[in-house]
């Protein structure tokens, strides 16, 4: 049964057929570099990947770093349960992504990029292959000393984050690094890195074909433009689906749901829960002016209806990022474990309910002192799901 | 000269300046802040992964870590806010919840990190669950030398770090992610089956009771209380610039004589010097060098390996064992000091006091682990009974001291025992990279030119130091006629220490950029004063002033160079005859194996 009172807008931007990179490129080889910075700063960009970090400042930073060797480096390491839009943008757009690696080797002045590759996606090797016979071709055309490689990823969940990719692909163990210093100034085998995500990238070709203003016309303030979500769970539609930045939740529900939603899940386990009384006044998108709760995602929706336990769905995060965790630092590897454990004892009944806020306060001192964006951000769909949900932790 | 750029920052309200690309724990220290920190450590690159040292940044929502944060201009650093001190103490509790925290019955109580935070902090509930039952920690005591209890262990990957960055081993590393992640060895295997060199850099660098040395503490008690027994103890020379560190004195105290006094009192039948065999070592070894050089140089005999390299740093030996087996040949097939004292122990030593080698349990005090394994060899047997029966470090021998309630600090000074008691100057640096060098030069030199080394008070300065690769070329001239080939050479020489300066050196001469005759290789930074058996902590500034006591003495004392050495004089008359006899080669040389590279 689905009440569809409202169908948000479909984009056809990211997959929309087109076949003029080199086109696109030349005439951005034509700009000064200044010209094209300004257009992706103008354009409002901010990264796909989920940290939504402005891309043309990324750009910026990274071309006025002295070091000779730099490198582009595209994210495409997708391990967010839940979500699986890169995956697709590489099998059905790959050139948009690798033109739009192209612009940003030209203006940061690097001569090498890789495609990070998630392990499980190794099948698109062969046609990525082609793909990039096909790019090498037009880099020679168009002189430019640039070339993509694909680097394998070895399935861990961390080795999405920046700099335990960095490591990984320096054969190292994938843990992350300490910051400062950034990617922009000491990424990829220490020399300055843009590293994106594969939708980022993609973005970018868009907004060189049709300019910041066009890209503007979509989206609110703060978070222009479109995105590629996954939605998932209970409902009648998953998929892949571009959206407008900004939609309320309850938008995206009255879409999206199948009439009897109780919560969304925005963001995937490092996300925030949503539940049914705040979807009007939650937002997807980055933080800034809007009004209500701006909540930020690398595209990953997952909705939830009445049947579903919410004790469950925290428990199943937990014990993800328990494993997922690289485990170096203190408050992550143990802070998971203890909150895994810690709901569990509730549950049972050994600890009493009061226990929860402690863990409450034990997530804040992860959010406050854990070394990379996954222990900073168990809190996260922790505290949205214990605060809103608190009698299914208990009963 | 390039001018570094001051930062000026604030910390809990104070100004301080400090140079550019400094840390805000570094800038804390400045201002006698005290940040507690557990992953850090001044010897190793930063990692950051323990989190105690986090402060907060006014500006910043999340906590930063001091360790690992550069300073910047203006920036408003809190080491002590509530938010800090939440945080912090969360933090412990944490890494307790995964702690087996047997105190009392841990090797480190006293000299543990951990606790010390943990009692900072008045840590005297915990809330949170322990997650020791569910966890399947095993204790890996296989090893001569080390034991591992990863039950102990807060994952800070001091070991890690130290067993790749100061000694290029990589015997240990972070296996697994998540709740499962610990420092395991090659395939889990045990630390006695690995390429580990048993150098014991990871104890010293362990914050915790996780790595530890094999105790052989009630063997000896065992043995000393046993009236059959005839023990003799040995003592190295860097424990008697260490051993005051656990005793009450400031690092670099010279405790010698106190020590003699100590073992003494402890039951030892006699006390005798390591010292002794480094004389007897330089004899052997220096002769070993002059034999090689006429192969080389008069007889062109193709055989002969040059540079030839020194063998008494075990760890060192069981590194090139693994690593580099194609250059056993360039290793002197001289055996540690200790060996060698454990042979004569049970051959000359016995005969001389007539007692019945079966009787006689030799121990020895040594600021090395690796020596415990070396001591475990199954070659290790040339007197017919095994050499060395048990190895103590440094630190063992203070916690003897202890048990046995003598008040270290009101002993009267005593001398050593005699025979195998009088070591030389030469003897005694031996403890400090370097001094196996300078010794062998001070009695090579002499014996080819009948002139002392042309250096003043004998201090071969260019060879000292705590620098990881020195170089030295010695032009040898004027030489007396039986050394007439060697008038006019340039002896090069190079020294390292730190296993990681040893691959560097040995990378070179595998790639023909550097050509030497003799080097000297030590296991551990700053050599053995800075050995896995030695006092916690240790650091540069500790080593150095462990290094400067080593030279005092040996300017202290008449009695500089090995040659010169009475007792040494004595056995080859009495007993060995000449370096590098039939006897000699029996009870003081031996050979050596290649091993897996990993
Ligand atoms: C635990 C963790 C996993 C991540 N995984 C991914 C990923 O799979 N793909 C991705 O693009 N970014 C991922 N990120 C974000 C990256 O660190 C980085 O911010 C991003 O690649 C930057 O690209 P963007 O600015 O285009 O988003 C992850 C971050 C964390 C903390
Ligand atoms: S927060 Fe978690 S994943 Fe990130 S560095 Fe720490 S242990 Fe590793
Ligand atoms: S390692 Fe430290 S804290 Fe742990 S049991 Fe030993 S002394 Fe106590
Ligand atoms: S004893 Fe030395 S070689 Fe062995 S694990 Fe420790 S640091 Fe590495
Ligand atoms: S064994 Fe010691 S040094 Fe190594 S990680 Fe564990 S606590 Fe740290
Ligand atoms: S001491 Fe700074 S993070 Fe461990």
């Amino acid at each position: 049964m689905t009440t569809k009172t409202k169908q948000l807008n479909r984009i056809d931007l990211i997959f929309k057929h087109e076949d003029d990179c080199k086109e696109i490129l030349k005439k951005s080889f034509d700009r000064s570099h200044e010209e094209v910075i300004n257009e992706m700063v103008n354009s409002g960009l901010k990264g796909r990947g989920g940290a939504g970090f402005p891309t043309g400042l990324k750009w910026k930073l990274t071309s006025e770093e002295k070091e000779k060797t730099k490198y582009v480096i595209c994210n495409a390491d997708e391990g967010e349960p839940g979500t699986f839009k890169d995956r697709e943008i590489l099998t059905r757009v790959p050139h948009k992504v690798l033109a739009g690696m192209a612009m940003c080797a030209k203006i940061i002045g690097a001569k090498e990029g890789y495609i990070y590759l998630r392990g499980e996606y190794k099948f698109l090797v062969p046609q990525l292959r082609e793909e990039l016979k096909k790019f090498h071709q037009i880099m020679d055309e168009l002189n430019l000393d640039f070339v993509v490689d694909i680097f394998l990823g070895s399935g861990a969940y961390i080795c999405g984050e920046e700099s335990a990719l960095f490591e990984s692909m320096e054969g190292k163990r994938g843990e992350p690094r300490n910051k400062p210093p950034y990617p922009t100034q000491c990424g990829y085998l220490n020399k300055p890195t843009v590293i994106n995500n594969v939708e980022t990238l993609a973005h970018s070709y868009t907004i060189m074909k049709y300019g910041a203003k066009k890209f503007r016309e979509l989206g609110v303030k703060d978070s222009w433009g479109s995105k590629v979500f996954s939605v998932s769970g209970d409902t009648p539609i998953p998929g892949i689906y571009e959206l407008e930045l900004g939609m309320s939740v309850q938008d995206f529900v009255d879409d999206f749901g199948d009439g009897d939603t109780k919560a969304v899940q925005v963001g995937g386990a490092s996300g925030f829960l949503v539940p049914r009384k705040r979807f009007p006044k939650s937002h997807i998108g980055y933080q800034g002016k809007l009004t209500g709760v701006s909540l930020p995602t690398g595209g990953s929706m997952m909705i939830f209806n009445s049947s579903r336990s919410m004790y469950n769905v925290l428990d199943n995060y937990l014990d993800f990022f328990q494993e997922e965790s690289c485990g170096q630092c203190t408050p992550c590897r143990v802070g998971c474990q203890q909150l895994l454990k810690g709901i569990k004892a509730v549950k049972r009944g050994d600890k009493p309910a009061a226990y929860l806020d402690k863990l409450l306060k034990l997530t804040e001192t992860m959010r406050l002192t854990a070394k990379c964006g996954l222990g900073q951000s168990v809190a996260n769909s922790f505290s949205s799901i214990v605060e809103n949900f608190r009698e299914e932790m208990i009963y | 000269m390039k001018m570094t750029n001051m930062i000026n920052l604030s910390i809990n309200g104070i100004a301080v300046s400090v140079e550019e690309g400094k840390t805000i724990l570094e800038a804390a220290k400045k201002l006698h802040i005290h940040i507690p920190t557990l992953c850090y450590h001044k010897d190793l690159c930063v990692a950051g992964n323990c989190r105690v040292c986090v402060v907060e940044q006014a500006g910043v929502d999340r906590l930063v870590a001091s360790c690992a944060t550069p300073v910047n201009e203006g920036m408003e650093i809190n080491t002590n806010s509530l938010k800090v001190r939440n945080c912090r103490k969360h933090i412990i509790e944490l890494l307790l919840a995964e702690h087996n925290e047997e105190c009392t019955k841990c090797y480190r109580n006293g000299h543990c990190e951990l606790q010390t935070i943990a009692a900072d902090l008045q840590i005297t509930n915990q809330d949170f669950i322990d997650l020791v039952p569910d966890k399947q920690y095993s204790v890996d005591s296989y090893s001569p030398s080390i034991e591992k209890d990863d039950s102990k262990c807060i994952r800070c990957q001091r070991c890690v770090r130290t067993c790749a960055e100061i000694q290029s081993v990589g015997a240990i590393a972070v296996a697994h992610k998540g709740a499962d992640m610990k420092i395991s060895t090659f395939f889990n295997y045990s630390l006695n089956e690995v390429v580990c060199t048993n150098c014991g850099q990871c104890i010293v660098h362990c914050p915790t009771g996780a790595l530890v040395e094999k105790s052989y503490v009630e063997q000896v008690w065992d043995a000393i209380a046993d009236p059959e027994k005839h023990v003799v103890v040995q003592t190295a020379p860097a424990v008697r610039v260490g051993l005051g560190e656990e005793l009450g004195f400031e690092p670099g105290t010279r405790v010698t004589s106190r020590m003699v006094s100590a073992l003494r009192r402890l039951g030892f039948d006699s006390v005798l010097d390591t010292d002794f065999t480094a004389d007897l070592t330089i004899m052997e070894e220096g002769t070993e060098l002059l034999t090689r050089l006429k192969g080389a140089l008069l007889d062109d005999n193709p055989e002969v390996s040059l540079p030839m390299a020194t063998s008494c740093s075990p760890g060192w030996v069981k590194y090139i064992e693994h690593k580099y087996p194609q250059y056993l040949p360039n290793l002197s097939t001289c055996k540690s000091p200790q060996q060698m004292f454990g042979a004569l122990a049970k051959t000359y030593y016995a005969k001389n006091i007539d007692v019945d080698p079966a009787n006689i349990v030799s121990v020895s005090i040594m600021p090395c682990t690796a020596k415990k394994y070396e001591a475990n060899r199954p070659e290790m047997k040339d007197s017919g009974y095994k050499d060395v029966d048990f190895v103590l470090t440094t630190r063992e021998l203070a916690v003897m001291i202890k048990q046995a309630g003598i008040e270290f600090e009101q002993l009267n000074e005593e001398n050593f025992d005699s025979i195998m008691g009088i070591g030389s100057g030469a003897g005694i640096i031996f403890g400090a990279t370097g001094g196996v060098m300078e010794a062998a030069l001070r009695t090579a030199y002499e014996i080819v030119t009948g002139r002392e080394v042309p250096f003043e008070n004998l201090e071969i300065k260019p060879v000292r130091g705590l620098a990881g690769v020195k170089e030295a070329v010695v032009p040898i001239v004027d030489v007396l006629p039986e050394w007439s080939f060697l008038e006019g050479v340039e002896l090069k020489c190079a020294i390292t220490n730190g296993l990681e300066n040893a691959h560097q050196l040995m990378e070179a001469i595998d790639r023909g950029d550097r050509f030497y005759h003799f080097i000297e290789i030590m296991a551990c930074p700053g050599g053995c004063l800075g050995g896995g058996g030695q006092p916690f902590p240790v650091d540069d500034e500790i080593r150095q002033k462990r290094m400067d006591a080593i030279y005092s003495e040996d300017l202290s004392l008449a009695l500089r160079k090995s040659h010169e050495n009475p007792e040494i004089v004595q056995i080859y008359k009495d007993f060995l005859e000449k370096p590098l006899s039939h006897k000699s080669h029996k009870l003081l040389h031996t050979s050596y194996v290649k091993r897996q590279p990993y």
